[in-house]
């Protein structure tokens, strides 16, 4: 069974998925900081594909991809990077990333790829459902890979029905009108917004991301749904670690607190 | 037949690859801009504005010194006698109207050259709708007049720090700044790229340049059909503009201008067919200059509105169907052309426009030939590049 699927049928609430670049701070920092994140608690993983112009993401990841690019990181690299991770990692793990790269790594073998070492999911940010369903859903799933939807706070009622029954991971709600990036708290407006998202009664756990930054947000973010996605944040904590280890874990310590 | 599918797609180029945040902005563009463009109302305003406030038709010259220099029957389509020097303005003019029809407040826009930050900043004024103008910072120090004319006609211009700093990074900014502004807002993309409907919305709006071509032409020549038409490529709009009514008459040649920077292999170069290969840029299926690991690589040109990785999809399927012919110009020889025209025509062209001029030492055509060029923009937003370049 899928990691994603056997993870929301035992946790329904509270569940916490940490976003980190891959490549960032230093190239070979991705599977330290894939087991420290495990060893402080999240439940999911999810690693970004770093991109030279990712148009949905803020300066910080903005910056973060900027940096792995240069440290040299490729998806080549980064599969490399991943062989026999599973060694040690047994939480969920999602690669989040622009199409254009895995269009060029060639879109069957990338998931083949994602299989053999042992990815369970993809967050494609700009890959629209349509296309998704007319030219990759069988792939993904021959593959075994749960294909992850957003859903912002414009997206009408009959559209996040019909994305609803197109996905069978989770929901990625976008918490506001906006790109990737920490904001301080959580308005009225977005807390009608997760109100009235959770009173459709999905089929699919729902988790709140963008602007997610601490236990407040996470714990008020959570009240409307399965859980929340850290990003932004995460990435300044690995931009001014000086022990990647100690830092992620008194961090997640302090979300989940 | 080069036609846009009802999913966007000129053959396998084009779509919307975009995030689900900007879906419904797209999808209530592409669900109207088709019954919007149709009214009467909407052409009466579009074509009352071109006429009266743009200054069209922009005439069609016979340049008589310029093709007894080559050979050929020479006309210039003089887009650079648009108000504002460009023909980017055809597009704003569409799509402020259009944007105004829609109920949005605030407009925003990116910019390469200026000129369509320019053109936006003007229509916006027109309009009185507030603007946001994003220029990447390389940009920005190259074109400073037109960042000075955008803020005397009311606009923010705002600076794109990102990536190479320069019209990716200020369509990236753009497109993040819709994304953070869904419902009041309108982006006016300024060329035939990004997401579908754009490609094909701002080619029919810039499609009036091929639609007096036709007619100039007629009067002039005794017929509709050059043998050749001329442009130069950035996204692609002008070009889009000068070609669409001859897409489907084969026997018109259409010869797009690139900007080869300092030599197409010389790592320094914008000419995307001849470097790029089928990626995804801006929300469309393209031909786009990239690393082998499909990362977006960094254009030169010395002509900041052809300084761009991609080009728009109807320009990448033209290419790969071999309907147009694609050229490479390099900085120099565009230099060269512009002051070519200065001296033979009393014209200083912009210098996007000189790559278009340049091609007529690049392809073969028959004595006698009607050659029309599209000169897309005035040179006077790049005097500073003519007088740095010197050797007029
Ligand atoms: C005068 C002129 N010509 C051409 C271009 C290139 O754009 P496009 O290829 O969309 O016509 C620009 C862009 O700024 C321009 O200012």
């Amino acid at each position: 069974m899928n990691r994603i699927h056997k993870l929301f049928n035992t946790k329904k609430d509270r569940v916490l998925s940490i976003y980190f670049t891959a490549g960032f701070p230093k190239l070979e920092d991705t599977l330290p900081i894939m087991e420290a994140i495990q060893e402080g608690g999240a439940d999911i993983i999810e690693i970004g594909v770093p991109y030279s112009d990712p148009v949905a993401d803020g300066p910080t990841i903005q910056e973060s991809n900027m940096v792995a690019l240069e440290n040299g990181i490729s998806m080549k690299k980064l599969f490399a990077q991943l062989e026999g991770f599973r060694d040690k990692i047994q939480l969920p793990v999602v690669l989040m990333g622009y199409l254009n790269p895995i269009m060029q790594y060639g879109m069957e073998a990338f998931c083949k790829k994602c299989q053999e070492v042992g990815i369970d999911g993809l967050i494609l940010p700009d890959l629209p459902m349509q296309q998704y369903l007319d030219e990759y859903k069988e792939l993904f799933e021959q593959y075994g890979l749960v294909n992850t939807f957003l859903i912002s706070p414009q997206t009408s009622e009959s559209r996040i029905r019909e994305i609803d029954e197109h996905s069978n991971g989770f929901i990625y709600m976008v918490s506001s009108h906006s790109i990737t990036g920490a904001k301080a708290g959580i308005s009225e407006e977005q807390i009608a917004y997760f109100k009235r998202v959770k009173a459709m009664g999905l089929q699919n756990p729902r988790l709140i991301g963008f602007g997610i930054s601490d236990s407040e947000t996470f714990s008020k973010a959570s009240e409307y749904s399965n859980g929340a996605i850290i990003g932004s944040a995460f990435i300044k904590v690995l931009k001014n670690s000086k022990d990647l280890k100690q830092d992620i874990q008194a961090y997640l310590k302090e979300v989940l607190h | 037949m080069i036609k846009v599918d009802e999913k966007g797609f000129y053959g396998r180029f084009g779509g919307a690859y975009i995030p689900e945040m900007l879906h419904p902005n797209v999808e209530e563009l592409r669900e109207n801009y088709e019954s919007i463009m149709a009214s009467q109302e909407f052409q009466d305003e579009f074509r009352g504005l071109l006429k009266d406030y743009v200054g069209r038709p922009t005439p069609l010259y016979f340049a008589s010194r310029l093709s007894e220099k080559y050979g050929a029957k020479i006309y210039l389509k003089r887009e650079d006698l648009c108000h504002t020097g460009a023909h980017k303005v055809n597009n704003t003019i569409g799509q402020i109207i259009l944007a105004k029809k829609l109920g949005k407040k605030r407009i925003i826009a990116e910019t390469g050259a200026g000129q369509h930050g320019v053109a936006t900043a003007t229509v916006c004024a027109l309009m009185g709708m507030e603007c946001t103008v994003y220029m990447g910072e390389v940009d920005i120090a190259r074109q400073h007049p037109n960042v000075e004319r955008m803020k005397i006609l009311g606009a923010t211009v705002v600076p794109a720090t990102s990536g190479s700093k320069t019209l990716k990074d200020a369509t990236n900014e753009a497109m993040r700044a819709w994304i953070n502004n869904p419902v009041d807002t309108h982006y006016i993309i300024g060329s035939v790229v990004g997401p579908h409907p754009y490609p094909e919305m701002v080619a029919r709006f810039q499609s009036v340049i091929s639609e007096e071509i036709k007619w100039q032409l007629k009067e002039k020549e005794g017929r509709e059909n050059p043998d050749i038409v001329i442009a130069c490529v950035g996204g692609g709009s002008n070009a889009a503009g000068a070609f669409y009514h001859y897409y489907n008459t084969p026997e018109v040649r259409l010869v797009a201008a690139e900007a080869a920077g300092l030599g197409v292999s010389s790592g320094k170069s914008a000419a995307t067919t001849a470097l790029g290969t089928p990626g995804i840029l801006h929300g469309s299926k393209t031909i786009l200059m990239q690393t082998e690991d499909g990362q977006v690589v960094e254009p030169h040109s010395i002509s900041a509105g052809l300084d761009y990785p991609g080009i728009g999809p109807v320009h990448a399927h033209l290419f790969d169907v071999g309907r147009g012919e694609f050229v490479a110009v390099e900085d120099k020889d565009a230099m060269a052309a512009g002051i070519e025209l200065s001296k033979l025509e009393g014209i200083i062209p912009a210098i996007e426009s000189a790559h278009a001029l340049y091609a007529l030492n690049l392809i073969e055509y028959a004595k006698d030939d009607v050659i029309v060029i599209n000169l897309s923009g005035r040179g006077d937003k790049d005097l500073d590049t003519y007088i740095k370049w010197g050797k007029y």
